[in-house]
C-alpha cells in the first residue's frame, strides 16, 4: 500500500512531529509498505494530488495537522486519513470548546473560565477576574485555549500571578482559560479504534509537573503502565475518559489526559493525534496492551481504511 | 544556534535500526551516566526548530556574515594544498596542531597585544572544544565553576555535562561585577571550596554584547595573582571591534600565569573550519593534550593547511576590517530600528564590537513565550533564559545583527517590537498601569537591577 505519513508543519510542536512521523515511517517500512514522507509545507496539496496515496498517516501536532485543517483538505481530495475527522479534530484542538462540550455531557472537568484577548483589551474584562478566588481558587492554572505539549502553561499562586502568566498564555493564541487547580494523579488514556488501552501515569522525576521538557526528554519524567490503581478506580478513570473521546466525536485514535483527584477522575483535554515519538504515551500504552509499534501503525492505518469498525 | 542539516544517503541495504521501544527505552534508561540527568539541551529546542525555517528573520543565531569571502581566493587556496600537500593535508596531525597553525594563532594574538609562547598554544576543533578541555582536565562533579550572569549559552551544556557546579556573577555595563565575585569567592572560601576556574568573554560578551572596563580586568587578573584562582579568557570577538578603543586582554595583562585564553577562527574567518585554540601553563597543556587525544586525536589536518595558506597570503587584517565595516552598518541598524519599535519600558546594550546585543523586557514578559509569539510574525531570537542556569533571564533576549543584512534586522526588529507592545497593551489592560506609549522613558528599574545587564553605557560605580 501506498501511505502518505504528513509531518512537520508550521506549528510549534513541529519538532515533535517530525520526531513521530520519523518513526511513522520507520514502522510502514518494515511492514513492507510503500512509504512517501511528505513535509506539511506550501507544496503539499500539489504532491499529494501527483503520488496518489492509498491512505495518509497524518502524524502532525498542534495548529495545523491537528485542528482539522489538514483533514479537510485531506476529504477534499478523497484521501482517506488516519485519527479523528475534521469536527473532533476541531473540538479537541480549542481546549474551551472541548471542555464546554464535556460538561454538556456531564463528564467531570475542572471548573473553568475562559477570556479572550478583545474581551481584556476592549470590554475591561479584567474587573471580571476579582471573582475568580472566589470561583476557583488558588493555585489556579492559565492555559491557552489553543497548544500543545503545556507549552504556555502557568501556574498562578496567588492574584499577582495571574497577569503575567495571562500575558505568557496569551503568547500562544488569543483565548486563554483559567482552570481550578486539581491535585492528584496525571494519568492518560489512548483510545484505539473505540477500545481503551492501559492506562499511563506520569510520574515527573524532579518533582515538578509535566511539562514541556519532561514530555520529550529521555529520563525526565517516569511511566507507569499499566497504572498502579485499583480496579474501581481504573474502571472510573477508563469509562470517563471513553466517554470523552466519544463526546468529543473522535475515532481511529485519540489520547485522553486525566488528573485522578480526591473527587474521582477529571479530564483535562483530549489530543486527537497524540505523540507518536520514543517517548509518548500512545506507543508505551499500545506496548503493555501487547501492541508493537508496527502492530499499533497497522491498527491505525486499518482504522483509517475502514472507518465503520473505528 | 547549530543548523541542522538532514543529508539523505543513497538508499542503504538495512535502513536505520527500529526506533527503541519503551522496554529498550527503559534499558538505555538504566544504562545513562548520571550526568546526563544534568546535562540540559535548550529548553526552547523544540520552538528552535521552527525558527530554523527559510520564512522566518531569524535573529537568534550566532552566524558570522561568510558571505563576501572570495570564493575564487577560496578556489585557489584549496587548489594550491590539493596539487602541493595533497597527501600531507588528508593524513592525521599532531594532537597540538601543526606549528604553521600556531604561527598565525601567535600572529592574531598579536594584532592584540598578545604575546603567547608557541609551546603553550594547542589548536582544537572551535574554540567550544577548548572550553571542553579545559573542563575534562580541570572538573570534577560537583566543583564550583564561576561565569558571568547571562554567560554564553554553548557553555552551559558544557558545564552541566561535567557537572560543575555552575555560580553566576552578575554583569553591567562594565562586564562582570568583581566586587560580587569576590563576595562569591569568600562564601566559597566559608564553605572551604574553591573555584575551578573563573570564565569569561570579558569583550563584546556573548550574549550581553558588553565589555569589561580596563579597571575590572586588571582587578579580575590580581584577584587572580593574590587567590592563585584560574581564569579562562573567552575572545572570539576582541579583533571585531567597530567602536571605542580596544582593552589589553585578560591574557595580556597577566602574562599567562594564571589566565587560560581560548580563541577561534570561527569569527575572523569561518565557524565552518572549526578551528580554535587554546593558550594554557605548562602543567594544565598536559592535561589538554592528553584530552584532546581521548577526544579526537587531532584537529582537522585539511582545515589547518587552509588556515595556513590563507595567512600566507597575507590579507587576513583586511578582510576583518572588511567584516567590521558590514557588522558596524547592521549594529546601526539594529540600534536604530530598537528606538523606533521597542517600547520605552525596554533596554538593551550597544556593544562596540561583537555579533549580539541584550534586551530586556519589563519584568512580566516571559521571552521563551513571546517567541511562540514572534514566530507568528515569522521573526525568532533566543529567550534570555537560555544564558543562565537557573532560570534567570526570563525578561531578556539575545539578538543577532551579524548574519542577516540591514533591511533584514529593521524588519526583524519591527516585527518583535510589534509582540512586545501587544504585551504591553495587554499587561496595562489587566493591570491598569500606564500604557508604553504614553510612559515617558524610564530610568532603569533597581528592582531589576537583579536580572538585567544594564543598557547603554552606565558609568555605575559598583564595580
Amino acid at each position: 500500500m501506498k501511505v502518505a505519513v504528513l509531518k512537520g508543519g508550521r506549528s510549534l510542536e513541529r519538532g515533535v512531529s517530525l520526531r513521530s512521523g520519523a518513526r511513522v515511517e520507520d514502522a510502514l517500512g518494515r511492514l513492507g509498505h510503500e512509504v512517501l514522507p511528505l513535509e506539511a509545507d506550501g507544496d503539499l496539496v500539489k504532491r499529494l494530488i501527483a503520488a496518489e496515496p492509498d491512505v495518509a498517516f497524518i502524524a502532525m501536532h498542534g495548529m495545523g495537522g491537528e485542528d482539522g485543517t489538514t483533514q479537510e483538505l485531506l476529504e477534499i481530495l478523497g484521501i482517506p486519513f488516519t485519527g479523528p475527522g475534521v469536527a473532533a479534530c476541531a473540538r479537541c484542538i480549542d481546549k474551551v470548546m472541548a471542555k464546554h462540550e464535556l460538561r454538556s455531557a456531564a463528564i467531570p472537568t475542572p471548573d473553568w473560565f475562559a477570556f479572550n484577548e478583545t474581551a481584556f483589551r476592549e470590554l475591561g474584562a479584567a474587573e471580571a477576574l476579582g471573582g475568580l478566588e472566589d470561583r476557583l481558587g488558588f493555585p489556579l492554572v492559565v492555559k491557552p485555549s489553543r497548544g500543545g505539549s503545556a507549552l504556555g502553561v502557568k501556574f498562578a499562586e496567588n492574584w499577582f500571578d495571574v497577569p503575567e502568566a495571562l500575558i505568557s498564555a496569551f503568547s500562544y493564541d488569543d483565548r486563554v482559560l483559567l482552570e481550578r487547580f486539581v491535585d492528584g494523579r496525571e494519568l492518560a488514556v489512548s483510545v484505539l479504534g473505540g477500545e481503551p488501552l492501559p492506562i499511563v501515569e506520569a510520574i515527573p522525576n524532579s518533582g515538578d509537573s509535566y511539562d514541556f521538557e519532561a514530555r520529550y526528554e529521555i529520563g525526565r519524567t517516569s511511566f507507569v503502565c499499566p497504572a498502579e490503581l485499583g480496579t474501581e478506580e481504573a474502571g472510573a478513570v477508563t469509562a470517563t475518559a471513553l466517554a470523552a473521546y466519544e463526546a468529543l466525536g473522535c475515532s481511529g485514535f485519540s489520547r485522553v489526559d486525566l488528573i485522578l483527584g480526591t473527587d474521582g477522575p477529571q479530564v483535562l483535554e483530549v489530543n486527537a493525534i497524540p505523540g507518536l515519538t520514543d517517548t509518548s504515551l500512545l506507543p508505551q500504552a499500545a506496548e503493555a496492551a501487547g501492541l508493537s509499534f508496527e502492530q499499533l501503525v497497522e491498527r491505525i492505518l486499518d482504522l483509517a481504511l475502514t472507518p465503520a469498525n473505528a | 544556534m547549530p543548523i541542522r542539516h538532514t543529508i539523505r544517503m543513497p538508499e542503504p541495504p538495512h535502513r536505520r535500526r527500529a526506533h527503541a521501544r519503551s522496554s529498550d527505552l527503559e534499558r538505555y534508561a538504566g544504562l545513562f551516566a548520571e550526568r546526563t540527568q544534568v546535562m540540559r539541551s535548550s529548553a526552547m529546542r523544540d520552538l528552535m526548530a521552527v525558527t530554523a525555517r527559510p520564512d522566518v528573520i531569524s535573529l537568534a543565531g550566532g552566524l558570522p556574515d561568510t558571505s563576501t569571502f572570495p570564493p575564487k581566493a577560496f578556489a585557489a587556496q584549496m587548489t594550491r594544498i590539493a596539487q602541493e600537500s595533497a597527501a600531507e593535508a588528508l593524513q592525521y596531525g599532531p594532537t597540538e596542531g601543526f606549528g604553521e597553525t600556531v604561527d598565525c594563532i601567535v600572529e592574531v594574538m598579536g594584532a592584540e597585544g598578545m604575546l603567547p609562547d608557541p609551546e603553550d598554544v594547542i589548536v582544537t576543533t572551535g574554540g567550544q572544544q577548548a572550553i571542553d578541555l579545559i573542563c575534562k582536565a580541570l572538573v570534577n562533579p560537583g566543583d564550583a565553576v564561576i561565569c558571568e550572569a547571562p554567560t554564553y549559552p554553548g557553555a552551559i551544556p558544557v558545564f552541566c555535562s561535567y557537572e560543575a557546579e555552575t555560580i553566576q556573577i552578575e554583569c553591567d555595563g562594565e562586564g562582570m561585577r568583581i566586587n560580587e565575585l569576590e563576595a562569591a569567592l569568600q562564601r566559597l572560601d566559608q564553605e572551604g571550596r574553591r573555584p575551578k576556574f573563573v570564565y569569561s568573554v570579558p569583550t563584546f560578551q556573548n550574549p550581553a554584547g558588553v565589555t569589561m572596563s580596563l579597571e575590572r580586568r586588571r582587578r579580575l587578573v590580581e584577584l587572580a595573582r593574590v587567590r592563585e584562582l584560574l581564569v579562562v579568557e573567552d575572545n572570539p570577538y576582541g579583533l571585531l571591534r567597530f567602536g571605542g578603543e580596544p582593552l589589553p586582554p585578560l591574557y595580556q595583562l597577566d602574562g599567562g600565569d594564571f589566565v587560560i585564553y581560548i580563541g577561534t577562527f570561527s569569527k575572523i574567518l569561518s565557524p565552518g573550519i572549526r578551528l580554535g585554540w587554546a593558550v594554557t601553563p605548562p602543567p594544565v597543556m598536559e592535561k589538554v593534550v592528553l584530552g584532546k587525544q581521548a577526544a579526537d586525536l587531532c584537529t582537522s589536518t585539511l582545515t589547518q593547511y587552509f588556515v595556513r595558506e590563507y595567512f600566507a597570503e597575507g590579507s587576513w587584517r583586511q578582510y576583518i576590517e572588511s567584516l567590521i565595516e558590514i557588522y558596524r552598518g547592521r549594529r546601526d541598524a539594529m540600534v536604530a530600528a530598537l528606538e523606533r519599535y521597542f517600547p520605552t519600558q525596554a533596554t538593551w546594550t550597544e556593544p562596540d564590537g561583537g555579533l549580539f546585543i541584550w534586551a530586556t523586557l519589563p519584568s512580566y514578559i516571559d521571552t521563551g513565550d513571546l517567541l511562540a509569539k514572534a514566530l507568528r510574525e515569522k521573526v525568532a531570537f533566543v529567550p534570555g533564559q537560555a544564558a543562565y542556569v537557573d532560570g534567570r533571564g526570563r525578561n531578556s533576549m539575545r539578538l543577532n545583527f551579524s548574519a542577516g543584512g540591514e533591511d533584514e534586522i529593521r524588519e526583524g526588529i519591527r516585527r518583535i517590537g510589534k509582540t512586545i507592545a501587544e504585551q504591553v497593551e495587554l499587561y496595562s489592560a489587566l493591570t491598569g498601569e500606564d500604557a508604553a506609549a504614553s510612559a515617558p522613558p524610564k530610568p532603569p528599574e533597581s528592582s531589576e537591577a537583579e536580572n538585567v545587564v544594564p543598557f547603554r553605557k552606565t558609568g555605575e560605580g559598583a564595580a
